[in-house]
């Protein structure tokens, strides 16, 4: 409790009857208005607790969610871009790219939905893996690197079956059904190997020729250049889709691998498909 | 303030307000009541007063050609397509720190000028001093002088009094609305603005701010007055870091004027009392109890008891632009002298020239130029043509079918004038190195051109390639240049070309 309440000789205020190591505080009273604004404020807050959410179980006179703001946010941003989806959704692929405005607007779209629906297996910036994920920013295209040849595998899909224009190719499995030997397969192995000069061992090399003539040329073709008509990969390159060493090669001819790739038409926007095909075209520069 | 003593006067021999027992938490504001005043402070503080508002209210209106499809304002802040224009420059979000930097020269400005000459900011170009003194100058020439207006507030409610106080307030509002209409043309186009806001086309943003800075404008100028500066007001608490001894403060030559009383009266010095300096005080205070926290330093009571001084045919100065030095050395000088012309005399010997260069202001006037040299260096060196590289880092680099490396870029050109001309971009780097940009043409030599976008960024993916057999480091440096039509480069960045680890 304040003791000594007495006149600043300086000021002429009463102190507060406070006192530290001989200072004392003076009584200044805070201005009314300072004390209306302060009731303002509070009034200000019961209205708005009463209005918005403000206690759990609560949920506010005005009904205010904040999920629904975001919905209706959400609703706004599409309905603006409504008019570019339609022309996107009409448009094709080389259309699009022709178009600075629409091409801005389809890569910066596509990489989101790059990232969302296709990232997980090629990677984010669609550099792919070893072991059945094909890098889409290389040069080297199973099924053809042309703005058409990467809608038509994002439409369709690889081996999913989910669709008749799905892309398919089947290897024999030439160890698992007994096409070939073990000894056989290991020579066509040297044989793959020395389309890219590292065969180690000539004569099996040479051995494994001539069977590659008789069982894979109709697809891989004769120098190994392989056929996007039945999607059958290039051996000549150095790009390897499942591993480059011998052993990758020979478990590859004994029992071959085969990825799947949803079909994305029906899944995705006919407009969000056009918008990937330029962004996965864009990435290594197509074809 | 300094380390020379206040001034001691008895205060306590006011009556207090209420005995201390009940003695209010909350005050109510004493209603301050500022005289008109004629003189030299005041002519130079309308002077002031009319050239902020003239900026103020017609910069905005200010038109400069910018061509096709820009806003055609000088002065203009447009946060919708992020950009600052300023007569002839134009800054862009990453070049906000020219307004920072502006605004530290601002407040070193502030701290050299205050150090030197008080609070000339507060009493001169504050704002809140200027529209306080267009709302009182309104509020005088409808309700009348002090007197007069004293006179109104006590008197009956009857049509005289409802009649002017609707009318200053209408007024108020006027100005109000002007207030902050201009302040809205400078976030957009002065005329349209005007034109929307008056048809009720304007958005809600618009009213928004039209609105809060009307308002804010009415309620501060017109009501809440010196209480912004004594209650509100930070810069009032930390300026006496700025001002020493040597700096002009408005001071109250106590040595001259005390003890005060009667003009006739011998032994009274020159104040007589007449409580002209207090009623013509916007802040209501009374500067002859010495440097006070409320004192804007206006001067006002400079002018009032000159004016009172020059009737009784004695020197002006009695309140006077002095400094706290010159103040104690007068006093000093006329200790013990009995009131008249020879402690004047004395007193007014005893004073010096103000000391400008002193550590204080040597150090507010290095920083002062060194942050402009800055500035204008920066600004000199501003590109407006910028070209920047990411270069993609999933993947790192790409291994292509004849075992070559690829890298991929993204190349921005970021284009702050209007000009289109597009330019070609060349690669520097080791021998084998070729590039190839998507979706563009070539030039004559084959080189890539960049087209760049008006006002814009444009933005290309650039494939950078080593062909297989070709070995490459894990990091090589590359520059990339644009080149006009001359074959100049006009802007060049440096990125590296990543390949794999030996
Ligand atoms: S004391 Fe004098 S200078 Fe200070 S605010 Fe009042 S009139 Fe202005
Ligand atoms: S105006 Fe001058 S003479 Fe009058 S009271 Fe103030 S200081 Fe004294």
């Amino acid at each position: 409790m304040p003791t000594k309440i007495e006149k600043d000789s300086l000021t002429g205020t009463d102190t507060t009857g406070h006192e530290w190591d001989g200072l004392r505080e003076l009584n200044t009273p805070l201005p009314k208005w300072w004390l209306y604004t302060f009731y303002a404020c509070i009034a200000f807050g019961v209205v708005w607790m009463v209005i918005y959410p403000s206690l759990p179980g609560w949920k506010g006179t005005s009904g205010w969610v904040a999920r629904e703001a975001v919905v209706a946010d959400v609703a706004a941003a599409q309905a603006r871009n409504a008019p570019m989806m339609a022309r996107l959704r009409e448009a094709t692929p080389a259309q699009i790219i022709a178009d600075p405005e629409l091409r801005a607007f389809a890569i910066a779209g596509g990489r989101g939905a790059f990232a969302n629906n296709c990232a997980s297996c090629h990677g984010a910036g669609g550099q792919g893996a070893v072991g059945g994920f094909p890098s889409l920013a290389d040069d080297d295209w199973i099924w053809g690197g042309s703005l058409e040849a990467i809608q038509h595998t994002i439409r369709h899909g690889i081996r999913a079956n989910e669709s008749d224009d799905q892309r398919q190719s089947i290897m024999p499995r030439f160890g698992a059904d007994g096409l070939l030997t073990r000894a056989q397969i290991d020579d066509v192995a040297e044989h793959v190997l020395s389309l890219t000069n590292r065969a180690t061992d000539q004569a099996a090399a040479t051995r494994g020729a001539a069977i590659y003539a008789e069982q894979c040329v109709a697809c891989h073709g004769d120098r190994g250049e392989g056929n996007r008509e039945v999607g059958a990969p290039r051996l000549a390159d150095q790009v390897w889709l499942y591993g480059s060493s011998k052993r990758d090669i020979v478990a590859m001819i004994s029992n071959p691998r085969a990825g799947v790739m949803p079909a994305w038409q029906g899944r995705l926007d006919p407009a969000i498909v056009n918008m990937l095909t330029v962004y996965v075209h864009s990435l290594g520069g197509g074809e | 303030m300094s380390t020379i003593e206040a001034p001691q006067r008895a205060k306590a021999d006011r009556p207090a307000v209420t005995p201390a027992a009940d003695q209010p938490l909350y005050a109510s504001r004493t209603k301050v009541y500022p005289k008109r005043v004629f003189g030299k402070v005041r002519s130079v503080k309308w002077a002031v007063l009319i050239a902020c508002l003239a900026l103020y209210y017609v910069v905005p209106w200010l038109r400069w050609d910018r061509g096709e499809g820009v806003p055609d304002q000088a002065v203009l802040v447009d946060i919708f397509n992020a950009r600052i224009f300023f007569f002839w420059v134009e800054l862009w979000p990453q070049e906000i720190y020219f307004l920072a930097g502006a605004l530290i020269l601002g407040a070193f400005a502030l701290f050299a000028v205050s150090s030197l000459f008080g609070r000339l900011w507060c009493g001169f170009t504050c704002p809140q001093t200027v529209w306080t003194d267009l709302f009182m100058f309104v509020e005088r020439w409808i309700q009348g002088d002090r007197n007069a207006r004293m006179k109104l507030d006590q008197g009956p409610r009857d049509a005289n009094y409802w009649t002017r106080k609707s009318l200053t307030h209408g007024v108020w509002v006027l100005i109000a609305a002007a207030t902050g209409g201009a302040w809205v043309m400078y976030f957009n186009d002065a005329p349209t603005v005007t034109r929307e806001i008056l048809t009720g086309a304007a958005s809600t943003q618009v009213y928004f701010f039209f609105a809060l800075f009307a308002g804010f404008t009415y309620l501060l100028a017109g009501w809440a007055r010196e209480q912004v500066c004594t209650y509100m007001c930070p810069w009032p608490r930390f300026q006496a870091a700025m001002l020493d001894e040597n700096s002009l403060v408005v001071t109250y030559r106590d040595w001259r004027g005390e003890p005060r009383g009667k003009p006739r009266d011998d032994a009274t010095g020159d104040c007589v009392d007449c409580f002209a300096c207090v009623h013509v005080c916007p802040t209501g205070i009374d500067i002859r109890d010495g440097q006070q926290l409320e004192c804007i330093g206006c001067g006002l009571c400079v002018d009032a008891c000159d004016s009172v001084m020059g009737k009784l045919g004695r020197p002006k100065g009695l309140v006077a632009f002095e400094t706290l030095k010159n103040l104690s050395a007068s006093a000093a000088a006329t200790a013990g002298m009995a009131p008249g012309a020879a402690r004047q005399k004395a007193g007014m010997a005893a004073r010096h020239l103000p000391r400008f260069i002193r550590p204080r202001t040597i150090l507010y006037a290095g920083a002062l130029t060194a942050v402009s040299v800055v500035m204008l260096g920066a600004f000199l060196l501003r590109s407006t043509l910028d070209v920047t590289v990411i270069r993609d880092r999933a993947p790192l680099f790409v291994r292509l079918s004849d075992g070559g490396i690829r890298n991929a870029y993204t190349v921005k050109i970021v284009n702050k004038t209007r000009e289109e001309a597009p330019l070609a971009l060349v690669l520097q780097a080791p021998q084998g190195f070729r590039m190839v940009v998507q979706d563009v043409e070539a030039d004559a030599q084959g080189r890539p051109l960049l087209a760049r976008r008006a006002d814009g960024i444009a933005q290309y993916r650039v494939l950078v390639t080593v062909p297989g057999g070709q070995r490459v480091a894990e990091s090589t440096p590359v520059t990339f240049r644009l080149l006009d039509a001359g074959g100049r480069a006009v802007a060049s960045t440096s990125s590296t070309f990543a390949g794999p680890r030996p």
